[in-house]
């Protein structure tokens, strides 16, 4: 058996989905997030697979991914800062319960 | 023609990745979700380290693992009591979610399959060096990264400043 592009491109797409369906379904905001990181996960392991197997003489898909692991981390820690600062004023994560901005 | 050893590997890894990304959608208990995040994102990890790109699975496990389900799971305990689950799903929001995820899978699942030139085997790849990948991210000529680097350093200070600002006590 040869293991060939597309063994790695079905498990993180089936990822992604997981990251669709999590995203659509969850009410807690950190729920949410982790969705997120699921599917931002899966985009990179597509482009570290394209980038190996379509053109491994150069690097573009793995500084891709290195870059959009540093931007997914700076994302994180603002979005938990967002959610730690509305969980302060109404103390609640829930998204339904979120219908004003202004506290 | 891969070795036993590399396929019994890869089944491993594609499973957990599979298992735990399930799972940390559909369970309800929100620090639960969290660590299976963890063991997703370690599989991925895994991924790289298989394609030979030693560097990039260290920063995943580095990155990942160790900063950002850690800031999870501090936001988690910070939110709710660790025995809380979450509530029920109604019917109609599980069944808009599957639908939607079910629909990107086919179609996706599909344009993949349906592409002949994915089929083909692993090409050979001398598995960059640090050398060629610290010249790559500090060089400025074509195809390196000097100033991408440069634009996330500022993306970090600000996110820095962001976060202090945003979650300070007023």
């Amino acid at each position: 058996m040869e293991i060939t592009a597309i063994y790695y491109l079905i498990p993180s797409l089936i990822m992604f989905c997981c990251g669709v369906y999590g995203f659509i379904t969850r009410r807690n905001m950190i729920a949410m997030l982790v969705s997120l990181e699921l599917m931002l996960n899966a985009v990179d392991v597509n482009f570290v697979v394209f980038n190996r197997f379509l053109f491994p003489e150069q690097m573009e898909g793995m500084f891709f991914t290195l870059f959009a692991i540093a931007i997914a981390a700076a994302e994180t820690a603002v979005a938990i800062a967002i959610i730690i600062n509305i969980f302060r004023s109404t103390r609640n994560v829930d998204v339904r319960g979120l219908n004003e901005m202004k506290f | 023609m891969e070795s036993l050893g590399s396929i019994i590997c890869y089944v491993v890894v594609a499973l957990a990745m599979i298992v735990f990304s399930v799972l940390a959608v559909t369970t309800r208990k929100i620090l639960r979700a969290a660590t299976y995040l963890l063991f997703t994102l370690f599989a991925a990890a895994a991924v790289y380290f298989m394609l030979d790109y030693e560097f990039l699975g260290a920063v995943q496990i580095a990155v990942y693992a160790g900063g950002i389900v850690v800031l999870f799971v501090f936001a988690i305990l910070l939110t709710s009591k660790p025995g809380d689950n979450s509530e029920k799903l109604t019917s109609k929001s599980k069944v808009l979610g599957l639908i939607g995820s079910i629909a990107m899978l086919v179609v996706s699942g599909y344009a993949l399959i349906t592409r002949c030139n994915l089929f083909e085997a692993r090409p050979d790849m001398e598995a960059p060096t640090m050398d060629r990948i610290g010249e790559t991210l500090m060089g400025t000529g074509a195809g390196q990264y000097l100033l991408p680097f440069e634009a996330v350093s500022v993306l970090l200070l600000a996110c820095i400043i962001g976060g202090v600002v945003i979650a300070r006590k007023r």
